[in-house]
């Protein structure tokens, strides 16, 4: 039981995890997609931060104590990285989002799907 | 945005203390906390509120798009550059130790070069964001007001139409 | 200048970017994303020639700073033969791409696409040379954010683009946060992130169960990303909307680079020998992998367009690396780098010739090519030998890579696989056939679009078709270097 209490972190990573992953899988409004998948991203920056922490570590700036427990950075800065990179992919979607509704005026998978599929067999019959 | 003098007066106080914070996160980086990603997004968001604020031709105004792709580009290219620069002192790509008199002098060097590179390009790209989607959002409300626009003088000439019909049935 | 190969492949395609989107004119960005390509295929060429020679390890280090600290750029056996095959279709595809992108694109887009396409292929080579595992999703979303952007570029032409260039980004995203998640358990577990040092102390900790979940984790991402059958849904409307040249530079390559980085990482970091991978995960890749070449190949039969027929198929040959992979061996892999490197040949033939098509009338489908055969030999010749190479008829590469793949699976005694994996290759004969059929069978229809055949058309994709032909003739370097690759993940004689 104190083991599930001591890594409390990884519970709320995994609950942060489902949610964002189950709204990328079952919703089929695209803006509420990418909202699943920021919490998906985040979820994992949580991860990998909180495992950076290490007990009764400072901040990792050099004291010149050779004592000083320090915090590890190197998690932190790799998620510096995929932060960028989840602002990238975040921007991406939404703008891709934005040409959609503005090409077919909906942004529901169901209903873009029913759109798709009457272009589709038109071209067929063309063919 | 409604035109509040409070807001108005606060944000022409805060803007350049933003500004000033987000020069001090840059180029304390390399001794602290702080860096080009940082930096980047806080002076960013300075233009940001600049443009939310007295409106986004104003905001244009005080960056233009051109400048922004060379901004975007530039910043980079500077990043690569230290990088090539330190291939032709005759070390490895990104070796900082070559590009000062001491291997000291030349990290500090290298650090700065390649965070101002980060930065510029971070606090241009979130601008180029913000610009680009709140633009649409203005076009997708023209647009929608032409549309509404448009459906009303549909429907005017319909009437008006049926009534010159109903005139000549008469 | 030499010592600094390793770095400037990746660095002259990725400084190019900007530089691209800086010109604004678009003949001078197309030059200058020639000219890199070009200088990156001859350094590829340059690196694995001396690879080959000297049989040795070349380790670039980042920053002066050496292998367990800094980030390292490696070049062996196995990205010394992946480098030359990204870079020098890239560049034929570069050449192609400017009358494809001519005719496709707005032509106010024109030096961006130039920047995110240069941006791509310099992301596909920073993954196969790069030694950090870190580095390799860095690499991996650079190349893919610039990848969504020219699929959803293919909107100005068909508007289908759009939402398959946001699925794409949803899997592609998706896969990318799943191999994040295996790296942060394996950094929990080892506390590095150099792929060799990696390698080394996971042997310590083998048989702890978070060390198979970072497995898991880290082999279903680049499932995703290499569109393994059931997880290929993002790929085919993404090849077949996308503008010409990227259907033709991403069927060929990016799906190649993911099977490259699986096999690095499954292989390279957690070995064969590694608790579970042989039975489990071997078997799971060994099972989709069949039946994503059965799917593949009957859903490429009842496709009519030709860009979606050739995406389809592109599932099949996955599966078919897929295979190679699972089969657990060190011939079970050479066969699946033959293969990688033989497809990507292949596909290029066929996407080029098929983008020389589809720049003219829009969409090449089946009515647009019926009774085409005599109206553009050339192009549709190269479509022919390409298909021929998907079955694997002899004097093609397709018959190289089916062989060693046979002989992989006979290896270990696999006789229905190997059985399975014959017949699947024997039922592409049913939609090339079908090409066959509409092309140089039926008559051309009255009213139908005049298609026209320039050396600016055919002379890309006969480039590859050359290739496919000349690597099907005399396969030996091609085999021998395969087999180089092979051993350095497998230990083993030949």
């Amino acid at each position: 039981m104190s083991n599930l209490i001591a890594h409390w972190n990884y519970f709320l990573v995994i609950a942060l995890m489902m949610i964002g992953f189950y709204a990328v899988i079952a919703r089929g409004n695209m803006v509420k997609k990418m909202v699943g998948l920021s919490i998906f991203q985040t979820s994992v920056f949580m991860l990998y931060i909180s495992m950076g922490k290490v007990a009764n570590g400072t901040a990792p700036i050099l004291t010149g104590d050779t004592t000083t427990l320090y915090a590890n950075p190197l998690p932190h800065v790799l998620i510096l990285t995929a932060i960028v990179v989840g602002v990238a992919t975040t921007a991406v979607g939404y703008a891709l989002i934005i040409r959609v509704y503005e090409s077919y005026g909906t942004i529901e998978d169901d209903e873009l799907i029913k759109i798709i599929e009457t272009e589709e067999n038109a071209e067929a019959g063309d063919a | 945005m409604h035109d509040d003098v409070v807001i108005r007066v606060i944000a022409k106080v805060m803007i350049p203390a933003v500004m000033l914070f987000a020069l001090y996160v840059q180029f304390h980086g390399d001794y602290g906390p702080g860096g080009g990603f940082q930096a980047g997004v806080v002076f960013a968001a300075a233009f940001v509120l600049n443009a939310m604020i007295f409106g986004l031709n104003r905001g244009r105004h005080a960056w233009p798009a051109r400048l922004n792709l060379l901004a975007i580009c530039g910043g980079v290219l500077l990043y690569g550059l230290t990088g090539v620069a330190s291939m032709l002192l005759g070390a490895n790509y990104l070796d900082y130790d070559v590009l000062g008199a001491t291997t000291q002098s030349g990290q500090h060097i290298g650090i700065l070069l390649v965070e101002f590179g980060v930065g510029l390009t971070v606090a241009s790209v979130m601008v180029a964001l913000f610009f680009t989607f709140a633009g649409r959002l203005t076009h997708i409300r023209l647009m929608a007001k032409m549309q509404a626009h448009e459906e009303a003088d549909q429907r005017k000439t319909k009437r008006k139409a049926r009534s010159t019909k109903k005139r000549a049935r008469k | 200048m030499m010592q600094h190969l390793p770095i400037l492949q990746v660095l002259l395609p990725l400084l190019g970017a900007p530089l691209a989107a800086l010109l604004r004119h678009r003949d001078m960005a197309w030059g200058l994303a020639l000219l890199l390509t070009g200088a990156a295929f001859l350094i590829s060429i340059i690196l694995f020639s001396q690879q080959q020679m000297t049989g040795e390890t070349l380790v670039y280090d980042l920053g002066g700073w050496p292998a367990p600290i800094g980030i390292v750029y490696v070049i062996d056996a196995a990205s010394a033969l992946v480098l030359p095959v990204i870079s020098g279709i890239a560049f034929v595809a570069t050449i192609a791409a400017r009358r494809l992108v001519e005719a496709e694109i707005d032509a106010r887009d024109h030096a961006l696409f130039y920047a995110a396409w240069l941006l791509t292929i310099a992301g596909m080579l920073g993954q196969v040379t790069t030694g950090d595992a870190f580095n390799i999703f860095v690499f991996l979303e650079i190349s893919s954010l610039s990848a969504y952007a020219l699929v959803a570029m293919g909107a100005g032409r068909d508007r289908r683009a759009l939402p398959a260039a946001f699925n794409y980004l949803i899997l592609g995203t998706v896969g990318a946060t799943f191999y994040v998640i295996g790296l942060g358990l394996l950094y929990m577990l080892t506390g590095t992130l150099n792929l060799v040092d990696l390698s080394d102390r996971l042997a310590d900790v083998q048989s702890t169960r978070a060390a198979f979940t970072a497995l898991a984790f880290i082999a279903l991402g680049l499932f995703l990303k290499m569109a393994l059958f059931p997880l290929h849904f993002w790929l085919v409307p993404a090849y077949a909307h996308a503008p010409s040249a990227v259907s033709a530079l991403m069927a060929a390559t990016a799906t190649k680079v993911s099977v490259y980085v699986l096999i690095r990482l499954v292989f390279g970091v957690f070995g064969i020998d590694f608790p579970g991978l042989a039975d489990a995960v071997g078997l799971l890749v060994l099972t989709l992998g069949i039946a994503g070449a059965f799917v593949g190949t009957l859903a490429a039969i009842l496709e009519t367009d030709l860009k979606k027929l050739f995406a389809q198929s592109s599932i099949a040959q996955l599966g078919y690396m897929a295979i190679g992979i699972g089969a657990m061996s060190a011939t079970g892999l050479a066969a699946a780098f033959i293969h990688l490197f033989n497809h990507a040949l292949m596909k290029g033939a066929l996407f080029l010739a098929i983008g020389a098509i589809a720049a003219q009338v829009g969409r090449a489908g089946m009515g647009t090519i019926q009774g085409a055969g005599r109206q553009i030999p050339l192009t549709m010749t190269a479509i022919l030998v390409g298909g021929l190479a998907l079955i694997g008829v002899p004097l093609t590469a397709g018959f190289i890579s089916k062989l060693y793949l046979v002989r992989a699976l006979l290896e270990q005694d696999f006789w229905l696989l190997a059985a399975l994996t014959f017949i699947s290759s024997a039922l592409a004969l049913a939609y090339v056939w079908k090409i066959i059929e509409t092309a140089w069978l039926k008559e051309r229809p009255k009213g139908a679009p005049v298609l026209v055949e320039t050396p600016v058309h055919y002379v890309p994709a006969w480039l590859m078709v050359i290739a496919t032909i000349g690597f099907g003739i005399f396969a030996s370097p091609l085999v021998d270097a395969a087999y180089a690759a092979a051993h350095v993940f497998i230990g083993g004689a030949r």
